[in-house]
């Protein structure tokens, strides 16, 4: 777990790089990279469960969701809302069904969990999608940005926004995955028995980390919703889940920067496939180069995107060995 | 609600519960036996379903026949492509974890539907029933219940007791249940684990298959419905019991009874009965109703 030097830089330079590329590129690459950062924060949410904790949560989309909505519903109807209790208030609530939904599922293990964590997200989905309580099909909008010591409705400020939440969550997840709690997180991971003979409840611990993620995943729902200026039920579907699931596992597991890695990859990619400047008409199929894209790095990267130096190196240390030998046999 | 409208709705869940059955069977059976969590199992119910659809004009142009040389072409090409899939993506993935299987299969999704709207498009398509069932039976006065979808709930039965048979009563059943519980000592047994494998996902990619060309004339075919599909087997799945085909077949039966009556008495509450009847099973059986081995 500890963070090596390299990692560190690594890091460094790819936060220093997100703050610095407002300055070169126009409105449609800050709208895009502050879209992909919100989806970077919401994978590290999930990452602190699947990567961190070994508890693979199908349904992170509600809380991401519920954090949209939430700042949509309780924003007054034509007056920009405080940040200062709007974002408390989301992350809270999203806390809070994250609360009851892991005080519930986590009774079930594995696959069982899996689909207990699916069976919740999609009853919040159908409350958002059937109901009238928000919207229904349509969606809502949100009439005025909120504001927050500067006003959030210029792009260049709401993209440092979320620069700086992504930022303090990386931070926040590195700090405490490295403290006692998050030591126990790692133990649960690699055998919750032992943890529980060695005298951990592990139960709260498990329902502590499910809590945490859903509010951060509420936070970078939060951030979405200011963003978009539009929710719909969409953003709590399994398909969001799925995708944010595959933007962790594309990265690689067990390391915070697999879930930056991985979101920006699959975003990218994404944008990339479709792009018609490049495909043309094909564009239109952009699905097959991403999903072709994935099978080959599950193929040939079986640590995800992170293993990608490590295996570089392996490489390159086969290939030395293989020519010192040559050059022993040769004199 | 009135007798024949609820023997009709009787019917109907059953119907759509055996169908249901044929889907998740194959999907269980490859998560019980070979550990693999493949997403694009219901992948195969959408190919099945277009292959109903788009093979039926060069099939009569070939073989002059209907609706059921269609399904026989269909079957062969299903047991070839879950035979060379195996050999390709997945032989290889046995030894990673169950997430890098999540991938690879969300990878093959994505491949699969956009190779379905180069080949056959993005229209809503039907499906003809075969002329000789087309007809229907007289329930009660006024209601009747078309023959074709007794004839499906017919064929679902006729399988799921074949496949029962061949669990229980065959070497080769006896195989697949020994390799799902010990990989390795019935590899040094001398039997080809590898080639069960691969017989046990070929058999799994053909019933889904199958259950997509004979679902295709009630239920008409459109892009994205394997994604639906695929999710309602997976609660099966889990409601049943990782690896038990008992369970899914009721699991399955409970579901069409919970879907198609919601759809009737809930309509405003249709879509979430079925996951709130999950968790109630889950929280209440953790492991499912009936956990194999």
């Amino acid at each position: 777990m500890t963070m090596g030097r390299s990692k560190l830089v690594f890091v460094g330079i790819a936060f220093a790089a997100l703050a610095a590329w407002p300055f070169f590129t126009g409105s449609f690459g800050i709208d895009l990279v502050g879209k992909i950062m919100v989806f970077a924060l919401f994978a590290l949410s999930l990452e602190l469960l699947v990567g961190s904790t070994g508890l693979v949560c199908f349904g992170q989309a509600a809380f991401f969701g519920i954090g949209a909505y939430a700042t949509v519903l309780l924003s007054p109807a034509s007056d920009a809302a405080s940040l200062w209790w709007l974002l408390p208030a989301c992350v809270g609530l999203a806390a809070l069904y994250a609360l009851a939904v892991g005080a519930l599922s986590l009774r079930t293990k594995g696959v069982y969990f899996i689909m207990v964590t699916l069976a919740f997200a999609q009853m919040a989905y159908y409350v958002v999608h059937d109901t009238p309580l928000a919207g229904g099909t349509d969606g809502i909008y949100l009439n005025v940005k909120p504001s927050f010591l500067v006003e959030l409705d210029k792009p260049l400020v709401l993209y440092g926004f979320i620069w700086f939440c992504l930022l303090a969550t990386f931070v926040f997840l590195a700090v405490l995955l490295r403290s006692r709690f998050g030591r126990a997180l790692a133990g649960i991971k690699t055998n919750e028995q032992r943890m529980r003979a060695a005298g951990f409840s592990t139960y709260p611990y498990k329902l502590a980390a499910f809590t945490l993620s859903g509010g951060l995943a509420g936070l970078a729902g939060c951030l979405f919703a200011i963003k978009d200026g539009y929710v719909n039920p969409e953003l709590l579907s399994w398909h969001f889940s799925g995708a944010v699931l595959i933007m962790i596992i594309l990265g690689g597991l067990g390391h915070l920067r697999g879930a930056l890695i991985g979101a920006f990859a699959f975003a990218l990619l994404q944008e990339f496939f479709k792009s018609e400047s490049i495909f043309g008409a094909f564009a239109k199929h952009w699905q097959l180069g991403l999903g072709l894209s994935i099978i080959v790095s599950v193929a040939l990267l079986p640590r995800g995107l992170v293993g990608l130096p490590g295996l570089w190196k392996q490489r390159l240390a086969g290939r030395d060995a293989a020519r010192r030998s040559t050059a022993e046999v040769s004199s | 609600m009135d007798l024949p409208t609820f023997l009709i709705q009787c019917l109907n869940s059953l119907q759509y519960g055996l169908l249901l059955f044929l889907v998740a069977s194959g999907l269980t059976l490859i998560f019980g036996i070979m550990g693999v969590i493949n997403l694009a199992h219901g992948s195969f119910y959408m190919i099945g379903a277009y292959m109903a659809f788009a093979l039926a004009a060069p099939v009569a142009g070939w073989f002059g026949g209907g609706f059921f040389s269609v399904l026989v072409v269909g079957l062969v090409l299903a047991v070839l492509l879950g035979y060379v899939l195996e050999w390709a993506f997945f032989a290889f993935l046995y030894e990673r974890e169950h997430l890098q299987q999540v991938l690879m299969t969300y990878g093959l999704i994505l491949v699969f539907e956009e190779l379905r709207s180069l080949i056959v498009g993005d229209d809503v398509h039907g499906v003809q029933a075969p002329a000789l069932l087309a007809g229907s039976f007289a329930l009660g006065e006024t209601m009747t219940y078309p023959v074709y979808r007794v004839f499906i709930s017919f064929v679902c039965l006729l399988l799921a007791g074949g496949m029962y048979l061949v669990f229980t009563r065959t070497r080769l059943g006896m195989m697949i249940r020994a390799g799902s519980t010990n990989r390795e000592m019935v590899q040094s047994l001398g039997i080809d684990i590898q080639f069960l494998y691969r017989v046990v996902f070929a058999a799994g990619v053909a019933i889904a298959v199958f259950a997509g060309m004979v679902a295709a004339p009630v239920s008409s075919v459109y892009p994205g419905m394997g994604n639906m599909v695929l999710i309602v087997c997976f609660v099966i799945v889990v409601i049943g019991g990782i690896g038990s085909i008992r369970g899914a077949l009721l699991a399955a039966l409970l579901i069409g009874v919970v879907d198609t009556f919601g759809k009737v008495l809930l309509p405003q509450a249709a879509g979430v009965l079925v996951y709130v009847m999950m968790a109630l099973i889950l929280l209440w059986k953790p492991d499912g109703l009936f956990k194999a081995g």
